[in-house]
């Protein structure tokens, strides 16, 4: 039986167990008089003895799994392989595939099946089997002694509903936790790795350093082989293109909303509003395909007849793509801050004898100024974070230059290609990947915050 | 001096042409002579209302004076404020909304395009049932009429048109020291007293009110009173309201809708001592509504 297997069988016994509760509930309400002397209804009865058997057995079911795949083979490894250094991570993971793969397959490529081997195979069979019925009965058991426990306690004035409320709330509870959780693990993995970088490249040039070349030689004696990892013309270049992203962005995505909000018929609006959110649903690949492809060739051709030398990969048709793929963002966000204005102050601004443009210019933007502020700043991140575009549009040398019309790179682009290929995690090369990307995280989440402040701190005024 | 005994006269000559006509009929400016309907500020005739498909307005002819105070009273749904919303045309921004009949300002039509919407709107000023300053300085909130209109050219000059309005609205003492702060962060009277200035500083000739009292306490209704009768001398104000204490307190004359009809219009005093019809009695006596 599959984990799968298991956990659709525990929820089928759940609502089995649901059943009998509720039926021993109403049992019990016609030896004391009636439903309404019961202390709650009988479907909470039912559903406290289903949470009862799907929770323990879900969260045994949850441990097990994470733990199983490492004991037994500890067991194995140290049964078969007392020789075996646990500190080379090398060793152990190259043997454990090995024997994984024997007891999966029944057969090695390319190694002889040494006696050894085909016995720890064997036996880790064995375990692993062993370790799955036992799994399966303790689930399966766990869950159905507390549910039955439970059951056998109903009387009528056991108070299921508070019992069954405080169950769902720790569900919920728990499912929050999960994505609280995640963010801290990545967070914490991403620290360590650059903590480990900082340690071999010195946080100040990192940080201030004006070159970055991070090639490191394989051999002592190759030609430039220390690697230069100062962050600042990714980050110049990052901003470059991001600035060039909102000037597009900004124009168009405001006064289209301005549209949407004020002048837009509900017809119109009801149409125009989903399709340019479509932008927004358009995979960034496509984007980057589309400025390599068809803008950047273009804005070359065309700077050449007015004698401007635009290179290939430049920063301006990266951010024009990026400004088209944010203008829902900018559009749709700013658009839902005007709709939110009361309808009362543009009626205070026509009964003044005001028209509705000089309303919206003098009355609606200001008093939508914050939360627009807000929409632009979430915009500004996102294109800070953006990747494909840019590693298909935008240059792989870092340049230190605040002309768009030349080639730059970016930092997620540099996240990108340290990664790509072969690497060692021991290596400052790979590491600056970390480095940067927490950077990067660090940045965006400030301006995240920043923007949430703003836009909460609006939205108060008018609730 | 003369002028003024000669304009008392004619009033008075429109008030028993009015009570006569109210004997017979509800409409009031059926019969009356063009040449005295010049004395009516706004003369609204055989106006109707529909949004989409319900008839808000039923063929209401109600005029308003110079110098007075209509109250227009009637129990909820029953088309008063559809009926002010008319008067300065801030019904044109509701969806669906449609308005046939006639209705003059000073002897132009308001829906014939001889008058500009935007005129007409600083003509008809309006306060609204909930205070809605604009999230701007108190200064900028009175400001921004005469600034729109160009009826201020220097510092000097708004300065004075700021600071009379305030004064005239009984809130200068209140607010001078913080002039320069939010209008929003005022209290819900003082709010609605902002935007009664804020009405006067474009210098209208009509001020509408829709509830202008309705989200406020008993003292800030009572300073709003004050001032509506004080207002009275210069403009002529139609208020919407839903208590009929208030309309007997501040106005000279009351109209009683129900349904989008308009169902009774006469002096104050005798709409609630001594009703025409049938259904504006048992409103007033509680019976209904």
């Amino acid at each position: 039986m599959t984990g799968w297997t298991l956990v659709l069988l525990v929820l089928a016994l759940s609502s089995v167990f649901y059943f009998l509760a509720k039926r021993r509930s109403l049992r019990v309400a016609t030896t004391v008089g009636g439903i309404h002397k019961l202390h709650s209804a009988p479907r909470y009865y039912g559903l406290v003895a289903a949470l009862l058997f799907a929770v323990p057995a879900m969260l045994v079911l949850g441990v097990w799994l994470s733990i199983d795949q490492n004991i037994v083979l500890k067991i194995v490894l140290t049964e078969y392989f007392p020789e075996l250094n646990w500190e080379s991570q090398v060793d152990v993971n190259w043997l454990t595939s090995q024997i994984q793969i024997l007891a999966q397959t029944g057969r090695l490529e390319n190694i002889e099946n040494s006696e050894v081997l085909n016995a720890a195979a064997d036996r880790y069979q064995y375990l692993t089997s062993l370790s799955e019925t036992l799994r399966n009965a303790s689930v399966l058991a766990l869950g159905a002694i507390v549910s039955f426990i439970f059951i056998l306690f109903i009387s009528a004035r056991l108070k299921a509903r508070p019992i069954a409320e405080t169950l769902i709330q720790c569900l919920l509870i728990f499912s929050s936790l999960i994505a609280i959780f995640t963010t801290i693990g990545i967070v914490l993995s991403v620290l360590f790795e650059a903590i480990s970088f900082f340690r071999i490249i010195p946080f100040t040039e990192f940080m201030f350093g004006l070159e970055w070349s991070p090639q490191i030689a394989i051999r002592e004696d190759q030609v430039g082989s220390s690697g230069l990892f100062g962050s600042i013309p990714l980050f110049t270049g990052t901003l470059l293109i991001a600035a060039v992203a909102m000037t597009v962005a900004v124009p168009v995505g405001l006064l289209s909303a301005i549209y949407l909000a004020e002048y837009a018929s509900p017809n119109v609006r009801s149409f125009a509003k989903p399709a340019l959110e479509i932008l927004a649903g358009v995979p960034t690949v496509v984007y980057g395909f589309f400025a390599a492809l068809v803008v950047a060739p273009y804005l070359s051709d065309f700077g050449a007849y007015f004698g401007l030398d635009i290179a290939h990969e430049s920063a301006l048709a990266a951010g024009v793509v990026m400004g088209i793929m944010i203008i829902p963002f900018v559009s749709s966000l700013s658009d839902d801050v005007i709709t939110a204005l009361p309808q009362s102050i543009r009626e205070a601004s026509l009964a003044c004898g005001a028209t509705k443009s000089e309303t919206i210019k003098k009355v609606v933007f200001p008093a939508a100024l914050p939360g627009i502020v807000g929409a632009l700043l979430l915009a500004i991140s996102r294109a800070i974070g953006e990747t494909m575009i840019v590693l298909m549009a935008a240059g792989l040398a870092a340049k230190l230059t605040a002309n768009p019309l030349e080639s730059v790179t970016t930092v997620t682009v540099q996240i990108v290609t340290l990664l790509v290929g072969d690497q060692e995690f021991d290596n400052p090369k790979t590491l600056a990947a970390f480095a940067l990307g927490l950077t990067l995280f660090v940045a965006t989440l400030v301006l995240n915050m920043t923007a949430l402040y703003i836009v909460r701190k609006y939205s108060e005024q008018y609730d | 001096m003369e002028n003024s005994t000669e304009t008392t006269n004619k009033e008075r000559i429109i008030t028993r042409l009015d009570d006569t006509i109210f004997q017979g009929k509800v409409s009031e400016t059926d019969g009356v002579d063009s040449n005295l309907s010049q004395k009516y500020r706004m003369t609204a005739k055989n106006v109707n209302v529909y949004y989409s498909e319900t008839h808000a307005i039923k063929n209401v002819s109600l005029s308003i004076r110079e110098n007075e105070v209509l109250s227009i009273i009637g129990p909820s749904g029953c088309g008063k404020s559809t009926f002010l919303r008319c008067l300065n045309r801030i019904n044109d921004i509701v969806v669906g909304c449609r308005i046939t009949g006639e209705i003059m300002l000073d002897g132009v039509d308001i829906n014939s395009g001889e008058l500009d919407v935007v005129e007409l709107r600083a003509r008809v000023g309006m306060v609204f049932q909930k205070p809605n300053p604009f999230p701007k300085s108190i200064y900028d909130n009175i400001a921004y009429g005469p600034r729109l209109h160009s009826m201020v050219n220097s510092r000097e000059e708004t300065d004075e048109v700021v600071y009379s309005c305030l004064r005239q609205v009984g809130l200068l003492s209140e607010v001078e020291d913080r002039i320069n702060k939010s209008g929003t962060e005022l209290s819900g009277g003082q709010q609605q007293r902002l935007c009664i200035a804020r009405t006067l500083a474009v210098k209208p000739d009509v001020i509408l009110m829709d509830e202008p009292c309705s989200a406020l306490d008993p003292i800030a209704t009572a300073k709003i009173e004050d001032l509506i009768d004080e207002l009275r001398t210069e403009y002529s104000i139609v208020i919407v309201t839903h208590s009929m204490q208030q309309a007997a307190r501040v106005s000279q004359r009351t109209a009683y809708f129900n349904l989008g009809d308009l169902i009774e219009v006469g002096d104050t005093g005798e709409v609630f001592t001594n009703p025409k019809h049938k259904l504006t009695e048992d409103y007033i006596t509680g019976r209904f509504g």
